[in-house]
């Protein structure tokens, strides 16, 4: 304000906020449009993200390099979608009532292995300084960008383009939409959801690394308010597209950014609603795109949801 | 693609299947000729997808032999069989509904490159459909396809992978009797330039006739037929599909159409896609009428029941009963006596995990002479399913087995006894033979047209043709959504019918 921006400085900390809070909406998003791409939901990834939020923090913190913290995540991601994947091949098993068990699994773990790691302090992840050639603090900041989120607006082309042109990404994409095509090609759907699942888990763990590691930057039980619940929510919204993902996640991220911003301007009354702006818009957006007489477009065919 | 080049030669010898005692195929040996089109008869259960699965290598015979090109060929496993240039279309689409024709194409290949050039392969693509005697669009998400055209691409994408001998399971069920015979017309030229051999298995003696050289009929698991198609009358091939067994005749039409009972007034609803609306202009059935609507599935008869079953919401228009406004509900159907045969009954009409005599109870398990009652009584119940079960010969094990432990045609028996006990003065049927064997058929059709001479109203939705022109007193066309033709039987032409059902006409 000591710049005169006036009510600029809304726009733009909700825009620096997007980018912030929109990362691990992004890859949670992203694991789960992998996961249900090929035919299976994994709600679990709230569980997953927790974890990935704890153990990264911890690894960052024992050995001092936030990245090798990073890769912890991913492979305890990696775990809990392998069982999640394990246990849903099995024969009349629902994949809802298992995600839900694993989600509250891997709240539980982070929270009883996470204890000693609430006091100390683990190193951040580096950010790019995309805001040099300004003056103003608040450009500068909004324009901080982490590593991770480049990576993983990368991944989500990446993630487009394999779905469109790859071996992998078309198998995926058969084995979601219908397992009697996949048989008839002599594809196994049970191997390839088990190993898209696993894939998803990682993508989870990572968006929890960022949580711990960048922003808010710490490790504590309250981390996640369910992130890795509304990025199921985004995932319908953004129609299973990867790149529709990443707009998703910068709308959840901006709608997140809501509350803290108001608060920061002043505005002391009634900003607590703000905070809930994201949740809102997931019930939003559920509405929106629901339909009692139409069946969802886009959707994997093999989904439970929409069986 | 495999080098394999022109129709192959295929002979199976004494091939005989048994699951436990069960003697599913019986000493069969069938000899399918390079460049022929070989027709397979047979009723449900005789044997034809035993057969064909042995030869694909999804079951492994008990005992016979199989050669290949005159060369003994050992099957493993579906795999053994693509790669001696062995392929087959199923009667269920395997192509994956959101994928393009081109992707579909590309992704069964055993070869398919890790990263697609799109730009190559499309070319490739475009020099094969060039020298096909018939193209689909490669661009369009499969879903988006008519029957037709899916069946085309299922039959191009057996020559693409390089196969030359085709098992064809019943590849007509879906399609209407003009894109049948294109696509069989498609399919016996290359039959006759000697690019494939094919097996097609059927029930539809007209497209034996039309297409096939040779046929070769199947009953209970024996080989009781085979010749040259040429030789062999309609007659001739159901007495050996038949056998001695005697069909119950639908019974006689008596009576004429009374007061008009259903009345669907400018009903507009949309579809399940939400992309395409549902408009009936104007639809009613009179008392001791049987009104046949016939159409290829998917072009708003599902829709079209769940309105007249009060699941799916009006944007305008009205339905009426007896003249009086319409809502299905459990009231309003039991009052002016509604009842209602959907297609797969047992997901539709039956709580499948409860019992027989549960299942029959379900329009009377809470009325007693004409009042609600609160307490049910179980000993009512179950004289009432007794009753029910020996008039309609439903076979079960016992009245206390699950429904959904019945066979299929038992289920729609047990539905239909359920739903024509009592007074019926309307009757909403979909679909009710689908997947019946002969007798099964016969006896429901013979129900169904004792309950119109009954005064009945009937409404019946079917994709069988067959079975429109038998029941029906007057045939509408069901097509995209819309009531497209309307004509009494009298006056009933199977292949202006078929014209309209294709959205030509």
């Amino acid at each position: 304000m000591e710049n005169d921006l006036g009510l600029w400085v809304i726009p733009l900390a909700i825009l620096g906020g997007a980018i912030r809070v929109s990362t691990p909406f992004l890859f949670v998003s992203l694991g789960e449009v992998l996961t249900e791409r090929s035919g299976r939901i994994n709600l679990g990834l709230e569980g997953t993200l927790v974890f990935g939020a704890m153990s990264g923090y911890a690894i960052a913190y024992l050995t001092g390099s936030p990245w090798l913290g990073v890769l912890a995540a991913a492979l305890g991601g990696a775990f809990f979608g392998l069982t999640h994947g394990l246990i849903c091949s099995l024969p009349r098993v629902n994949d809802i009532a298992v995600g839900i068990a694993i989600m509250i699994l891997g709240m539980g773990l982070a929270f009883y292995f996470g204890k000693p790691y609430v006091q100390p302090v683990a190193p951040d992840l580096p950010s790019i300084n995309f805001g040099w050639w300004s003056d103003v603090p608040q450009v500068k900041a909004a324009l901080r960008v982490n590593v991770l989120f480049l990576i993983g607006a990368a991944l989500a082309f990446g993630m487009w383009w394999m779905f469109r042109a790859t071996k992998v990404g078309l198998i995926v994409r058969v084995v979601g939409d219908s397992t009697d095509a996949a048989r008839a090609m002599g594809l196994r759907p049970a191997l390839i959801r088990t190993l898209a699942t696993a894939a998803g888990g990682a993508f989870a763990g990572v968006g929890g690394a960022y949580l711990s590691l960048f922003y808010p930057g710490s490790w504590n039980e309250g981390i996640s308010s369910g992130q890795g619940l509304m990025a199921v929510a985004l995932v319908i919204f953004a129609r299973w597209n990867p790149i529709a993902c990443f707009g998703a996640a910068l709308l959840f991220g901006g709608a997140g950014a809501l509350g803290p911003t108001l608060q920061s301007v002043g505005i002391s009354e009634g900003y607590y609603l703000f905070f809930a702006a994201p949740y809102v818009l997931t019930l939003g957006v559920l509405i929106a795109t629901s339909s009692p007489s139409r069946a969802m477009t886009g959707a994997p065919g093999e989904l439970s949801i929409t069986k | 693609m495999t080098d394999i080049d022109g129709a192959i030669e295929v002979e199976t010898l004494h091939m005989t299947m048994r699951f436990g005692a069960f003697t599913a195929l019986d000493d069969c040996s069938i000899h399918i000729k390079p460049g022929s089109f070989h027709a397979l008869l047979g009723e449900n259960g005789a044997g034809k997808s035993t057969l064909v699965k042995c030869m694909m290598g999804f079951y492994h015979a008990t005992s016979g032999e199989m050669l290949v090109n005159r060369k003994e060929a050992r099957i493993a496993d579906p795999k053994a069989a693509h790669t001696l240039g062995l392929g087959m279309v199923y009667q269920h689409f395997t192509l994956v509904p959101s994928l393009t024709a081109a992707e579909n194409l590309v992704i069964s290949r055993e070869d398919a490159p890790q990263v697609i050039n799109w730009r190559a392969e499309r070319a490739a693509l475009q020099a094969f459909m060039a020298k096909m005697p018939f193209q689909v669009p490669l661009d369009q998400p499969v879903r988006a396809l008519a029957a037709g055209e899916k069946q085309k691409l299922e039959i191009l994408k057996q020559l693409y992978l390089g196969r030359r001998f085709l098992i064809l399971d019943e590849p007509t069920s879906v399609l209407t009797p003009d894109e049948a015979d294109e696509v069989l017309g498609h399919v016996r030229k290359l039959c006759e330039d000697g690019i494939i051999s094919v097996l097609m298995i059927t029930h539809k003696f007209r497209e034996v006739t039309a297409y096939a050289d040779e046929v070769s009929v199947l009953r209970r698991g024996k080989l009781v037929g085979s010749g040259k198609v040429s030789d062999l009358t309609h007659a001739d091939m159901a007495a050996m599909m038949m056998g001695d067994a005697t069909l119950a005749e639908p019974g006689e039409r008596t009576g004429g159409a009374g007061a008009p009972v259903l009345q669907v007034q400018g009903v507009r609803a949309q579809d399940r896609s939400g992309h395409k609306g549902i408009e009936i202009a104007n639809l009613t059935v009179h008392a001791g009428e049987i009104v046949g609507i016939a159409g290829i599935s998917g072009n708003g008869q599902m829709e079209l029941m769940e309105i007249l079953t009060g699941q799916r919401a009006l944007l305008s228009g009205q339905v009426l009963v007896q003249g009086a406004p319409y809502g299905a509900s459990r009231k309003e159907a039991f009052s002016n006596r509604v009842r209602y045969l959907p297609e797969e009954p047992l997901q539709n009409a039956c709580a499948p995990r409860m019992s027989v005599t549960e299942n029959i109870a379900f329009r009377s398990f809470d009325v007693h002479d004409g009042s609600k009652r609160f307490w049910l009584s179980p000993r009512d119940m179950r004289d009432r399913a007794a009753n029910l079960v020996s008039a309609f010969k439903v076979k079960t094990a016992s009245l206390d087995s699950p429904v959904q432990s019945l066979s299929g045609g038992n289920v729609q028996r047990a539905v239909l006894a359920r739903e024509l006990s009592g007074e019926v003065d309307l009757l909403v049927i979909s679909n009710p033979c689908f997947g019946l064997d002969f007798s099964a058929v016969s006896e429901i059709r013979a129900r169904i047209m004792s309950a119109r001479n009954k005064n009945a109203a009937i409404l019946l939705m079917s994709e069988d043709l067959d079975e429109i022109m038998e029941l029906s007193d007057r045939v509408l066309v069901m097509s995209e959504g819309r009531i497209a033709h309307d004509t009494p039987i009298a006056e009933a032409d199977i292949a202006t019918i078929g014209h309209y059902m294709g959205g030509h006409a």
